[in-house]
């Protein structure tokens, strides 16, 4: 027997389960870096240039994905690179969700004048194409990992804001809010006991994205050489290096690339599946 | 004239974010590091000849009153020259903005008749596994972005699989008998379909890797508005005319379920033009984009200046016309 | 005399749960005859229309019997002639005509499109034959309201131009969804006047469900009683108002408001009527399962 809602759950489960497991290989990975590697990230050897992965001939043992240009490993530099995307993804994530969940329950629940003035000012933030903005923050604030995490937080904050804030005036207009306000709960107590716990599953469900986005950005400001610094191994980086040597190299762009996309769908996949399963509408 | 009042409050907040754009970009700019005078000088340069030159781009003066200076140049159609190339910035920015409006609007209808087509066939094959298929795939398609869709597209099709290029605009020997910069658009209007293959070639992957998530996003909120309409009634009433689903579908389904997949379709499509910026340097495609990251590592900043207003025009314009449309293809708001 | 209709012991479940929803359905519409399909929401009335016109909804499936239109099993046909025969023999007036007609599109391609596109006639006759059968129907200026969207007319009139598109194309067969359920009272006593005029003006067999006895004593020539999925009784409309034969119908018919004394007390189903139905039907299902 076929049952539709059973369906759904198993698929959300294996979602959220397939996803999860694949971040947690990229944590241990990012934590365990200087164990697990079997290189130097940062070691040259141009006698061992563009050495190709270990199922290909003239391989040389123990750069089991090949090298770049340089000689340097490519595994190595992927679990390396683990470690920026992590940090990168989960400060700027935060901060992101914070400021912009702030912001958005303000807008949400105050309305008036505050609301006007958040509203003006997404609305001028969503008429500026995001890549070209974060680019030129990084040309104002200069090259490092704080600076691609401000970048990030000051063109993505309205992402939680209009989902919060939408999220929030819903809530608002609901009667558990009227009666708290009845029972004589302060307006803050009404906002922080009442509405965010209410709120808080679209909030987790959009941190895992923000997360992937942030390992997104961070790749492209990599990609345009405006990232942490360029030595330093990033997958943004290395993506970058591999695409002018994809006709000699492909594995050098390939590796990498596979990583990002991974991580980036999996953080996107486990906050859908965090949220299934922990909505208590939908549960 | 409710529909006018509407339509002056509009304009207004639009020219409001306008506004709001012009004053942060600028802001944003005057505070970049490095100093880009220094940058046009010849070597042994005197003090003097920096000050002369400050004063030509008016640097000299405090940062409100550059903009003011700035933006009365700006309503005059003059958006300053560049600092690398020395040329109007309006005409560098509108030499580029064709290149990126094709790609853009090749990309959108792209990303149309794929999302369209997975959403009629998610419905036409509505409970079965080959619908489970269409919906993981979609949930792919719109967790990964433009940028890690055009790498993937220049691995497999640029290396794996070359039928595509995946760099430039157009191959470069060639003789291009072109007046504008609307290449694709003149190349088919001179009837020279040569010159459009090698055009559709080199744009193909580009407005793919653009138009991968909006399809994915059009597919799952077509299906699901299509879902809904191919059970009332008048769907059924047009099954028992003897019409196949397919038809019923397309027919019945589609021109009543298309409304709110079209507001969605207006907001990302502004996404997806601020996703050239990058899919145009991955594929070293010469549009604005590409322009305008030249124009940042440069320090070019009358050139980002220019940019950054065009951007946001374009956005803002995409979102009064989505708006119109919508009004004006549901028949009982006109009507009303 | 050939019945135009024969549906042979239909059975039917829901795909999730495997609940019998038909239970061995057998009856028959002779040509140009009127039958009713009598019983409470939920009985599965409208089921067994649906059925006839091959347009369940996907959770039922049929897992028995026969549903012959000119003696063709329509559930043996392949889809393709199945829609040409139900397209070209049969017709549906369905019950809420105020989301039976598509709000996008013209009230004249939604008369003329069955008859283009899928009888193939010629779409200046189609145009000429839609305004003829509009005027039928006592629709004032059909060319106008061809033109018009459905949303610019009243619910009566869309009713009446479903019923005109559903005589349009001559049908041998109409089968008629509780269609004046979704009306007012008033329009009700008009639109079913109208059905029977048209009825027996083109000759058109026609199976029409209700739950309203008052209508089936006006319009309807037999009817068979319908009681979770299953006929209870099969009579002409004549006997069973002198004396039902099955205790649920007498029960039935006795919680029905004669529409002559509308005054008249209303005595609900017995449940002991409702009680040895059921066990009827339990005893029916078990035989059922031993046999298939």
């Amino acid at each position: 027997m076929l049952d539709g809602r059973g369906a759904v759950k198993r698929r959300a489960g294996a979602r959220l389960w397939l996803s999860g497991l694949w971040l947690a290989l990229v944590v241990l990975a990012a934590v365990f870096a200087p164990l697990v590697s079997p290189q130097d990230p940062l070691a040259q050897d141009l006698m061992l240039g563009r050495l190709p992965p270990f199922w290909m001939p003239d391989h040389e043992p123990g750069f089991w994905l090949g090298t770049d240009s340089l000689g340097r490993d490519v595994l190595t530099r992927m679990i390396y690179g683990a470690r920026v995307a992590l940090v990168v993804a989960l400060s700027a994530g935060v901060a992101t969700c914070l400021i912009g969940t702030a912001l958005g329950l303000v807008a949400g629940f105050y309305r008036g004048w505050a609301d006007r003035i958040i509203g003006r000012l997404v609305d001028i933030w969503m008429a500026f194409p995001p890549v070209l903005f974060a680019i030129l923050l990084i040309a104002v604030l200069g090259t490092g990992l704080s600076s691609v995490v401000i970048a990030i937080v000051v063109i993505d904050w309205t992402r939680f804001c209009r989902v919060v804030r939408a999220e929030t005036l819903n809530q608002s207009q609901m009667d558990y809010v009227h009666s708290a306000r009845v029972a004589g709960f302060t307006r803050l107590r009404t906002l922080v006991a009442e509405i965010l716990p209410n709120v808080l599953p679209v909030i987790v469900a959009l941190l895992t994205l923000e997360m992937g986005i942030a390992v997104i950005v961070e790749a492209i400001l990599s990609f345009v050489n405006l990232s942490v610094s360029t030595d330093a191994p990033t997958w943004g980086g290395m993506i970058a290096e591999g695409r002018t040597s994809i006709y000699q190299a492909w594995w050098v762009l390939a590796f990498p690339l596979a990583a990002l996309f991974l991580t980036v769908l999996s953080f996107a996949q486990f906050g859908e599946g965090l949220r299934d399963r922990f909505d208590p509408v939908l549960r | 004239m409710q529909f006018a009042r509407v339509a002056c409050l509009r304009l207004l907040t639009t020219l409001i974010t306008l506004i709001g754009v012009a004053v942060i970009v600028f802001i944003v700019v005057r505070v970049v590091p490095g100093n880009p005078i220094a940058m046009m000088l010849p070597p042994g340069a005197t003090d003097a000849d920096i000050e002369r030159l400050k004063a030509l781009y008016g640097l000299d003066k405090s940062i409100p009153q550059q903009f003011l200076i700035w933006f009365a140049n700006v309503l005059h159609g003059d958006f300053g020259t560049s600092i690398t190339t020395r040329q109007p910035v309006l005409g560098l920015v509108l030499g580029r903005l064709p290149a990126t409006l094709e790609l853009s609007i090749m990309a959108l209808v792209m990303a149309v008749l794929l999302g369209g087509t997975l959403a009629v066939l998610g419905t036409r094959l509505r409970r079965t596994r080959a619908e489970a298929g269409i919906d993981i795939a979609n949930g792919i398609g719109m967790s990964v972005p433009d940028f890690l869709w055009g790498l993937l597209l220049i691995v497999l099709f640029g290396v794996l699989w070359p039928v595509f290029q995946i760099s430039g605009r157009v191959t470069p020997r060639l003789e291009l008998p072109f007046t504008s910069q609307f290449y694709l658009f003149e190349s088919i209007l001179r009837l020279r379909f040569d010159l459009t293959r090698d055009l559709i070639g080199h744009m193909f992957m580009p407005a793919l890797a653009l138009a991968l998530p909006l399809a994915a996003i059009i597919a799952q909120l077509l299906k699901q508005s299509l879902k809904e309409t191919v059970n009332l009634d008048y769907a059924v009433l047009a099954r028992t005319k003897g019409y196949p689903e397919t038809s019923v579908i397309l027919a019945e389904a589609l021109p009543n379920a298309v409304l709110p997949t079209l507001t969605l379709i207006g907001v990302q499509f502004t996404f997806l033009i601020g996703g050239t910026v990058i899919v145009e340097r991955l594929f070293s495609y010469e549009g604005l984009g590409n322009m305008a990251i030249d124009a940042v590592i440069n320090r070019d900043l009358p050139l980002i200046q220019g940019i950054v207003i065009l951007f946001a025009l374009l956005f803002t314009l995409v979102n009064l016309a989505v708006d119109m449309t919508y009004a004006f293809l549901n028949p009982r708001l006109r009507h009303a | 005399m050939s019945a135009f209709l024969e549906i042979r012991n239909l059975s039917a479940r829901l795909r999730d749960t495997g609940e019998r929803v038909l239970r061995s359905v057998s009856l028959e519409v002779p040509v140009g005859a009127v039958q009713g399909l009598v019983g409470e929401s939920g009985a599965g009335k409208s089921m067994i229309g649906r059925a006839v016109l091959g347009v369940l909804p996907k959770a039922v499936e049929i897992v028995e019997g026969e549903i012959l239109l000119e003696g063709r099993d329509l559930l043996k046909a392949k889809p393709s002639e199945r829609r040409r025969l139900i397209g070209t023999r049969t017709a549906l007036i369905p019950q809420d005509p105020l989301t039976a007609l598509n709000p996008s599109r013209r009230i004249g391609p939604q008369i003329t499109d069955r008859l283009v596109d899928i009888l193939g006639w010629e779409k200046a006759r189609a145009t000429a034959r839609a305004a003829e059968i509009l005027a039928e129907v006592d629709i004032p200026q059909p060319e106008r309201v061809m033109r018009l969207y459905p949303h610019e007319l009243s619910g009566g009139m869309r009713q009446r131009i479903l019923i005109a598109s559903a005589f349009a194309a001559e049908p041998k067969l109409i089968v008629a969804d509780e269609p004046t359920t979704a009306l007012d009272v008033t329009v009700q006593k008009q639109i079913l006047h109208l059905i029977s005029q048209m009825q027996a003006r083109h000759g058109t067999a026609l199976l029409f469900v209700t739950h309203d006895l008052g209508v089936v004593a006006k319009i309807c020539d037999s009817l068979s009683v319908l009681y979770a999925g299953k006929v209870v009784e099969e009579t002409t409309v004549q006997k069973f108002f002198a004396a039902p034969q099955h205790p649920y119908s007498a029960a039935l018919l006795a919680a029905t408001p004669r529409h002559t004394d509308a005054g008249a007390s209303l005595e609900p189903v017995p449940r002991a009527v409702l009680d040895a139905v059921s066990a009827e039907i339990a005893a029916d299902d078990a035989s059922w399962r031993r046999h298939g």
